[in-house]
């Protein structure tokens, strides 16, 4: 077959079933992207004769004849499309992996279609924008902008991978094709709690193609957690590579090398099993009951309170008397809440090649958040020493949490040094769904006492959170839940119990918020609630009973020593998001019979995990008179690479552009915990400022040597050291330095100890339909207290993106669990993620703060916009409705009853 | 996503070269439903795109739909002004969960095999008194109603070796007067409920189309446009089970249908504005 591709010919046969996206891929065409691969996201998108096309629902054969373009094709030689040109000058990207889909699809619409941008990109969805900078990408409106030698902290400078972005260029995991690839497929059980007795695998090796068939019997026996840390032992060690004991529906119990996906699924498949079925429990309470069964025979241990009556952990703490406080109330509210499983859904899913290089050094190319602590890993459970093992990540497509988990190396790994072969696995969108993690679902009581007059008395939480069949992040997330939510308030009578509960379900893990969305959503109802029992609005109830700079911050546990206020902005906060409601600037509602309603809620975070957490930063002069740095965060769409370079630029007192950048990877050497916890900016960027500034001194220290001038007379400018008036090139100090031996590097290195708080406060107008349910958003404002923001268009993107993420959690997002223990929303057509149509616009504002702690002034803003949003909107709803809500999602099919009751 | 069982695929250009059908056997329309799922029994795709049927057919008695057009085919028909009920066209494209792109490939007649409840062109051809034209296996032709083709979620009239070849539209349903009400949990989601009122122009005659909410179209006819309460207990005996997933609870595809229900009577109850 021949087929005519952005304008030159291939020949090729693609096999009977293969679809187009896959085709143009095998044919190096790695702008075309794999999100969901059914048609609902569109980061495959490509012309078929000049039509957009869905490329994962085309046949292949059926493109022979057609003209097909793809991203690689849409410029004119060296001359960007419009289209891409205008997703660089709005940045209308994040991780980037929708980017391409996004920009063959805006490219292709006719005015009527850029009229109503709801419709036409329904069949694009990006995680990380919350589409605002698509919208105006779409609609031409610049957002970058250049900065001045010294001048990159707070301004729009772009990211720099968005050239390689904006034309499919950017190198994604598996956007690389090693010589001789096998494929791995996982084979998974059907039986949410069984013990295998034993696996026939000698159908699935005769399968023409299949390599190696890995099970139990090939695992090693290290038990470890996939959850990743800076400290090894808060996560509890209950999982193996490959187990004989099934404790979820999904779960994988072989894994199928072949040289082909095909031959690969064909031996799972093959493959016949034995079972065991063992008794399983779903619900956590029941879980907790006597005589239920046990999921995970194990010995208590340091992240593992009492696993034979399936609890992972437990909280119980608090301060005062809070019966003392209730009963000095004058109201008291109390409730019970619950938030559902929710999945990260980044559009680039859990994939890796692994392989053993020619000096025995095993390889793991990975989409991960935490490329050193998973080398840690990885030797740890395969008795390797670290500097075996190499793991690195160029572009990640999105993580939101889910990627500071091990779960793809390991195995990996395993079947990479079984077969010697270099080795990929991909997770298909449905094993994102059954088989990776999902938010931890909480049930949450709350009780709040206070009087007339506005004054907090009394806070009591109690949690159960179900951590599903794996311990991993259950524990921190936990303690993370029942810490924020309550400490952010001055209260002098506190309780706090949770317990994280094993069931026979996905796992649950890390999630954006950390635990905090959920104790969120309870507390900031509750708040919401007493504040209307005395007659207080909820904001001003909030200002009155929120910590204010100074105040112990004191949630489960007393307040921690390394938490302090680098700065303090909750004040303005409060203040912007009141003026901006105050302002009657929103949309109007649909119809008058709309019921409008008006709510908000807060959320402090720290800005570090506790227990440190480390970065490690090398800058170095070079011939050129640019600067190479060395840091270890990974770029998933955070933004913080373009961080990196304005902080290094601003010390250094050049352009980002004179700077060359190398990141993620455990080979380049020093340490990095991970982009985790909120950190790439206050932990990352802190450890590049220190670098830099130390590399200045050096430059300055020598220029002054070797010119004669004094030390205060010597500046350094983009291009030389000015020496009492007289400049002496980069160059040519480089050239001196290197005849004398003398290397100008520098390093920086970060602890995340103290730490500081950052603040979001959220408000939203809305409309409730009395008949229908449905829920238009009239105005969405957050006002948020970064310290002093290095790149403001970034910064406020990233609080875009949380927004909309959090909408989505809040009005339809739930990975629904059925009583067998099946998830039945394994799609993105079964599992809504917010598109275009979904979102509002969100007024950003930023308090004026700037943090002792962090770079330039900066604090972390990466989780938290999420966590106020889905309260903001329940309150909005009660104050619109008369109806308190206290599960999400808010969906009109299960608010419509209660609603038409009080109307 | 890739088939990786399908071994062959048959690309006939003519009906007698179409193969016989065995197990593991599948029609190949847009393939945006068969490409959006793993198939894993599947072993054969039967390509209908090369019969080269012709996707719209203005006839003297209405408009003909081969199966294998596509929605964007149908979406762009320009329709003549006296077919009052062409909106409706539209409206049910716009109703579809999936995109623009999408509709560049998927066919009207994978939407009706697919037998989805919310499958909008099962809306449109139960609403317009189509009719589907079927290729039995032994070279013969049936005919059944477009309202009577879905018999339940997922399931339709077809035999294993049957082809929906067609849908005709009559030209006295394409003249007809129409409402239509949609609803979905988000804005722009799968539809929970769509229902879609006709009127004819001379007669009293009204006839409403449930989907969406039902498993199958529901179709109601009345002779003289009822009352509120007439069309409200109709419904109620008529329907006799909601669709229940996580695009709408059952309860609430009911409130809406009785809800729509009484807004398309109410507004093709009123004259027809001029």
């Amino acid at each position: 077959m021949s087929f005519r591709i952005n304008g030159q010919d291939f020949a090729g046969q693609p096999s009977a079933g293969q679809c187009l996206r896959t085709f143009l891929r095998d044919l190096g065409m790695y702008g075309v992207k794999k999100g969901c691969d059914a048609g609902d996201c569109g980061a495959c998108t490509v012309y078929l004769d000049g039509e957009p096309v869905h490329s994962c629902l085309v046949p292949a054969f059926r493109a022979e004849g057609c003209e097909v373009t793809t991203i690689e094709g849409l410029a004119t030689g060296n001359e960007l499309h419009p289209m891409q040109r205008a997703f660089l000058d709005a940045q209308g990207f994040q991780c980037g992996f929708c980017t391409a889909g996004m920009i063959m699809t805006a490219a292709a619409l006719n005015q009527a279609q850029r009229a109503d941008l709801g419709q036409a990109l329904k069949g694009n969805l990006c995680r990380c924008t919350g589409y605002r900078a698509i919208d105006d990408a779409i609609a031409g409106r610049r957002e970058t902008e250049d900065a001045a030698a010294g001048e990159a902290c707070g301004h729009n400078v772009p990211a720099p991978a968005g050239p390689d972005v904006v034309t499919g260029q950017a190198r994604f995991t598996l956007d690389v094709a090693p010589e001789g690839l096998l494929h791995i497929k996982l084979a998974r059980s059907p039986h949410a709690h069984a013990r295998i007795r034993s696996i026939d695998k000698s159908a699935a090796l005769a399968v023409p193609g299949v390599a190696a068939v890995l099970t139990y019997e090939d695992s090693p026996q290290t038990l470890f957690s996939t959850a990743r840390h800076q400290v090894l032992s808060i996560d509890p060690p209950d999982t193996l590579v490959l187990d004989r004991v099934m404790r979820f529906i999904g779960q994988r119990f072989a894994a199928v090398v072949a040289d082909t996906e095909a031959a690969a699924e064909a031996g799972c498949r093959a493959l016949n099993v034995d079972y065991e079925i063992l008794a399983a429990v779903f619900d956590p309470d029941e879980a907790l009951r006597d005589g239920a069964p046990v999921i995970h025979d194990l010995d208590p241990g340091p992240a593992l309170k009492d696993p034979r009556r399936n609890i992972v952990w437990s909280v119980d703490g608090g301060a005062g008397d809070v019966e003392a406080g209730f009963a000095a109330a004058d109201v008291i509210h109390e409730g019970t809440y619950y938030v559902p499983r929710v999945q990260h859904a980044h559009l680039e899913t859990l994939a890796a090649i692994g392989w053993v290089d020619g000096g025995g050094k095993l390889n793991i190319r990975s989409s991960t958040q935490v490329p050193f602590l998973t080398r840690q890993e990885v030797a740890r459970v395969f008795g390797m020493g670290e500097a075996k093992v190499r793991v690195f990540c160029e572009r990640v497509g999105g993580g939101f949490g889910a990627k500071q988990e091990m779960l793809v190396e390991d195995v990996v790994a395993l079947c990479a040094l079984k077969t010697g072969k270099p080795v990929q696995l991909e997770f298909t969108r449905e094993e994102q769904f059954i088989a990776a993690t999902t938010r931890h679902p909480m049930r949450m009581r709350v009780k709040l006492g206070a009087t007339r007059d506005g004054k907090l008395t009394a806070m009591q939480l109690h949690v159960v959170s179900n951590t599903g069949a794996y311990g991993n992040h259950g524990g921190p997330v936990l303690e993370h839940a029942c810490s924020e939510a309550l400490s952010v308030y001055v209260c002098a009578n506190k309780k706090a119990e949770g317990v994280a509960v094993y069931t026979n379900t996905v796992p649950a893990g890390a999630f954006r918020g950390y635990g905090l969305p959920q104790t969120n959503f309870a507390v900031e109802s509750a708040i919401d609630e007493v504040a209307r029992a005395i007659g207080m609005d909820g904001l001003e109830f909030r200002r009155r009973n929120a910590v204010r700079e100074g105040d112990p911050m004191a949630g489960s546990h007393a307040p921690s020593d390394d938490v302090i206020y680098g700065s303090y902005g909750l004040d303005q906060c409060f203040d912007l998001v009141e003026a901006s409601l105050k302002r009657d600037d929103g949309d109007k509602p649909p119809s008058p019979d709309w019921r409008i309603g008006q709510g908000t809620a807060l959320t402090m975070i720290c800005t570090v995990p506790p227990g440190g957490h480390y970065s490690d930063t090398v800058i170095a002069l070079n011939a050129d008179g640019g600067y190479d740095m060395t840091v270890g965060t990974a770029e998933f769409g955070n933004g913080t690479t373009t961080v990196h370079l304005q902080v290094a630029a601003t010390a250094l007192m050049t352009t980002p552009a004179r700077l060359r950048l190398q990141q993620s990877d455990s080979d380049h050497g020093g340490h990095d915990t991970g982009a985790y916890g909120s950190t790439g900016t206050v932990i990352g960027g802190r450890a590049t400022e220190i670098a830099a500034t130390a590399l200045r001194d050096v430059l300055l220290d020598f220029a002054a040597r070797v010119s004669g001038a004094a030390r205060d007379a010597c500046t350094l400018t983009a291009d030389a050291v000015v020496c009492a008036g007289t400049p002496i090139a980069l160059t040519a100090l480089h050239r001196q330095a290197t005849s004398a031996g003398i290397a100008f590097t520098a390093t920086g290195t970060a602890t995340g100890i103290p730490r500081s708080v950052a603040f979001n406060v959220h408000g939203f107008r809305v409309a409730v339909h009395p008949v229908t349910g449905e829920v238009r958003i009239l105005k969405s404002v957050q006002a948020a207290d970064a310290g002093t923001v290095i790149n403001p268009m970034q910064c406020r993107a990233q609080i875009e993106g949380g927004v909309a993420q959090a909408l989505g959690a809040a009005l339809f997002e739930e990975v629904i669990v059925d009583g067998s223990g099946r998830v039945t929303t394994p799609s993105f057509r079964t599992y809504h993620i917010p598109a275009l149509a979904d979102v509002p616009r969100t007024e950003v504002l930023f308090a004026k703060t700037h943090d002792s702690l962090g770079p330039y002034g900066a604090k972390s803003m990466s989780e938290s916009p999420y966590n106020p949003v889905a309260p903001a909107l329940a309150n909005a709803i009660r104050d619109a409705t008369g109806v308190r809500f206290y599960e999400l999602p808010l969906k009109p099919d299960r608010m419509f009853a209660k609603i038409a009751e009080r109307h | 996503m890739d088939l990786n069982t399908i071994t062959a695929v048959a690309r006939p250009q003519t009906r007698e070269a179409l193969p016989g059908w065995r197990e593991g056997d599948a029609f190949l329309g847009g393939g945006t439903w068969l490409f959006s799922e793993p198939q894993p029994r599947l072993s054969r795709l039967i390509d209908l795109a090369a019969l080269g049927w012709e996707p719209l057919r203005r006839t003297p008695a209405g408009l003909e739909i081969a199966a294998t057009c596509t929605v964007a085919e149908l979406d762009s028909l320009a329709a003549p002004v006296e077919w009052t009920a062409a909106p409706l066209i539209g409206q049910c494209c716009r109703a579809f969960l999936a995109s623009f792109k999408v509709w560049n490939t998927a066919t009207v007649g994978g939407n009706l095999c697919l037998a989805l409840p919310a499958g909008p062109m099962i809306s449109l051809a139960a609403a317009l008194n189509g009719v589907c034209t079927i290729w039995t296996p032994d070279g013969g032709e049936r005919r059944i109603d477009a309202a009577s083709f879905v018999t339940a979620a997922e399931r339709n009239v077809l035999l294993p070796g049957e082809i929906l070849r067609r849908i005709d539209i009559s030209t006295a349903a394409l003249t007809r007067r129409t409402a239509f009400r949609q609803i979905s949990l988000t804005p722009v989601g799968r539809s929970a409920a769509l229902l879609i009122g006709t009127r004819a122009p001379k007669d009293a005659g009204f006839v409403l189309t449930v989907t969406a909410s039902t498993p199958h179209p529901v179709r109601l006819a009345f002779a003289t446009m009822p009352s509120a309460a007439e069309l409200r207990a109709r419904l109620e005996r008529d329907i006799t089970a909601y669709h229940d997933d996580m695009h709408g609870l059952p309860a609430w595809r009911r409130h809406m249908t009785l809800h729509f229900a009484e807004e398309i009577r109410s507004e093709l109850s009123a004259e027809p504005s001029r």
